[in-house]
């Protein structure tokens, strides 16, 4: 056993060597990432934040009817809004909102493209499976550390972290729709005539739409579980007062702070969830 | 002139069709095959002729690639060997080897294509559905929405346009199937078992609603299906097949009067004989008739007189019984009881049947002003029980 333990297998030390290898050989490009990203998320929350909170509201009611038509909806997002107001987080919530919407849109992006290759090409998909297992089975705060090294601190290693740990759902359930789009339907497309991309864009998509919608809210949901640990690494939002709370043992603070985020995720997924089962009924 | 010619056609499916096809010709079966190579045979040698205005019937039990050989036509199932020309306007395209441009083309306005399982797109409209092909012609928006439009019309759907393939009944969405494809206005309809799926009532109102439309339209069908009397019912060609084998291709009355083998027997024999055998095979020749002092004997009270084969009277027991000569158009019920009717040799047995019920006589059958033999209730009978399918009659 002695052996065993004398002979270690320097693992951790290949992992620091290859941070630190990527931090000197590419740290120009971390940088530029990291710049952009920031400026990106910081003007979009000065944008919002710069106007009246009330006007917000209106806008998002304006949308939402558009969207659901449903007033009990409405009703429940003025509620759920003023009393964020009222218990004081409203910037911290809008910073957190467009935290979640900027890595739930840029998953989609790398991961619904990712998800359709791989459902057109088997051992792709053999590849991703165990890469999709270990982004999400690996403890967020181990990648926390590279990500922090690479990126700085700030919103964007909350950023990147967020991303790996949610763009499993896309892929996973972007891959699930393609690849599970009947036969018969495909058979259709092409005995009228389609090519690749028409088959591709006036079949396999729109038939997978519900399966990729279902992925865009998991995602939502995802990247929402994320927003305490991106306060870690100083991604502003509600995260920072719950880890203040935990820090002064301040059970009123941390009480409010989790009922934002609750309402948040709600609203998140109500204002999400509907058309796409209204797409699969 | 033909307008789908199939030569020779094997499909195989596996990777191994270098190893399978020299067994396949060395005549081992489907199941040696398998067993040696992995590959399963789809279809071996297949040959058809489907002239325009023609439906062909591929018929046969699931696994007996009729669907398989379908798909060859359009181009969705490869074929490994032999050649599977389709027209185009004067040039025979062979389907197994032309360009994806030229594939795309014959999908696009050469051959369309009705689905078992209707296979509509269940997040289009119904009107979007029947337009679907005609996008992937190119039509533009308004024009091809109009033309979905008379499409649906014709298959009487087009107040439900709006509605989604969901909110229809399976009879309905295989209509709108069919609009689908009759919008192409392509000169060859492939029909994977389009009716199958559907009920009794439904399945044969929309066999009905095919045969009308087919002769109006007079395109040029391949028609699969596992039950024999909608083949026998609306093809004028079937082809059966048996272990990726066409075992016989005939018209419906010859399928049924002499069926190839015992496997196509054991089909007809289940079949309803009302649809599919004519006059002249179910008849007594007039040469197989008693004669007695020139008469021709029906039965004992009944005879029948000819004059260089020409019926001249028919003598009752209460002296001659009137004759009148029966045409499709003939109205029964206006015609008096106890009457023998003249019938044209082809005449459908269903209609046979009918005549007999309300003229309470035998009728004669006349080809080119000749009578050519009598139906009495002894031949309906014999069709009845099945004794006119099969091989056993030539052996009786």
């Amino acid at each position: 056993m002695n052996w065993l333990t004398d002979n270690k297998i320097p693992l951790g030390a290949w992992m620091e060597n290859f941070v630190d290898w990527l931090v000197t050989a590419a740290s120009g490009f971390f940088d530029l990432i990291s710049i952009t990203l920031e400026t990106m998320i910081v003007t979009m929350v000065d944008a919002i934040d710069s106007i009246h909170p009330l006007a917000v509201i209106a806008i998002v009611l304006i949308g939402v009817w558009f969207l659901h038509r449903s007033i009990g909806l409405l009703i429940f997002i003025t509620l759920s809004l003023l009393l964020i107001i009222n218990m004081g987080y409203w910037v911290e919530t809008i910073q957190t909102l467009v935290l979640v919407v900027s890595a739930t849109a840029i998953s989609v992006l790398i991961g619904v493209p990712i998800g359709i290759a791989a459902a057109h090409r088997p051992w792709l998909y053999t590849m991703l499976r165990p890469v999709l297992d270990l982004m999400q089975t690996i403890p967020t705060f181990v990648y926390l550390i590279p990500t922090l090294i690479l990126f700085g601190l700030g919103y964007v290693p909350g950023l990147i972290s967020t991303i790996i740990f949610a763009i499993a759902a896309p892929i996973r359930l972007t891959y699930l729709g393609v690849s599970k789009v009947p036969n018969e339907l495909i058979e259709a497309g092409l005995a009228f005539g389609c090519t690749k991309s028409k088959l591709l864009y006036k079949v396999e998509l729109p038939a997978a739409m519900p399966n990729i919608m279902a992925g865009v809210t998991q995602c939502i949901m995802l990247s929402l579980s994320m927003v305490v640990v991106a306060a870690l690494v100083g991604a502003d939002g509600l995260g920072k007062p719950v880890i203040r709370a935990l820090n002064t043992v301040n059970i009123s603070q941390g009480f409010e702070a989790g009922v934002a985020i609750v309402l948040v995720a709600i609203m998140l997924d109500r204002i999400c969830k509907s058309p796409s089962s209204k797409n699969a009924g | 002139m033909s307008v789908v010619t199939i030569e020779n056609v094997d499909i195989v499916f596996g990777d191994n069709k270098a190893k399978t096809l020299p067994l396949m010709d060395k005549g081992h079966t489907r199941d040696q095959i398998i067993g040696m190579t992995g590959d399963v045979v789809g279809v071996q040698n297949a040959n058809i002729e489907v002239n325009e205005g023609e439906i062909c019937v591929l018929m046969g039990l699931s696994g007996s690639g009729k669907s398989t050989l379908l798909r060859a036509v359009n181009g969705l199932n490869k074929i490994a060997r032999g050649r599977c020309l389709v027209r185009d306007g004067d040039d025979m395209v062979d389907m197994a080897k032309c360009d994806d441009t030229t594939l795309r083309h014959m999908r696009t306005r050469r051959v369309s294509m009705v689905f078992q399982s209707f296979a509509l797109m269940p997040w289009l409209t119904v009107l979007e559905n029947v337009a679907f092909g005609l996008e992937m012609q190119g039509m533009p928006k308004a024009e091809r929405l109009k033309k979905a439009h008379e499409q649906l019309k014709m298959v009487s759907l087009d107040k439900w346009a709006d509605k989604k393939p969901d909110e229809l009944s399976g009879g309905m969405r295989q209509r709108v199937g069919l609009a689908r494809a009759f919008a192409m206005d392509t000169d060859v309809l492939l029909m994977d078992e389009p009716f199958s799926a559907l009920d009794p009532l439904i399945r044969s109102q929309l066999q009905d609603e095919l045969i009308e439309l087919q002769q109006r339209l007079n395109k040029t069908i391949i028609f699969v299906s596992h039950d024999l009397d909608e083949a026998l019912k609306i093809g004028s060609k079937i082809a059966i097949m048996e272990s990726a084998r066409i075992i016989q291709e005939d018209t419906p009355e010859q399928i049924v009067l002499n069926p190839a083998t015992e496997y196509v027997e054991k089909f007809v024999a289940h079949t309803n004989p009302l649809n599919v055998l004519c006059g002249s095979s179910l008849m007594t020749p007039v040469a197989e008739l008693a004669v007695q002092d020139d008469l021709l004997v029906i039965n004992d009270d009944i005879k029948m007189k000819l004059e260089n084969g020409k019926l001249v009277s028919v003598q009752g027991p209460r002296g001659d019984i009137p004759t009148a000569r029966w045409t499709p158009e003939t109205i029964l019920a206006n015609v008096p009881d106890n009457t023998v009717f003249i019938v044209p040799a082809n005449l459908a047995m269903r209609d046979a049947v009918e005549i007999r019920y309300h003229s309470n006589h035998f009728m004669v059958l006349e080809e080119a002003d000749q009578c050519i033999g009598i139906l009495n209730d002894h031949n309906f009978y014999h069709a009845l029980l099945g004794k006119h399918f099969g091989r056993e009659e030539e052996a009786a």
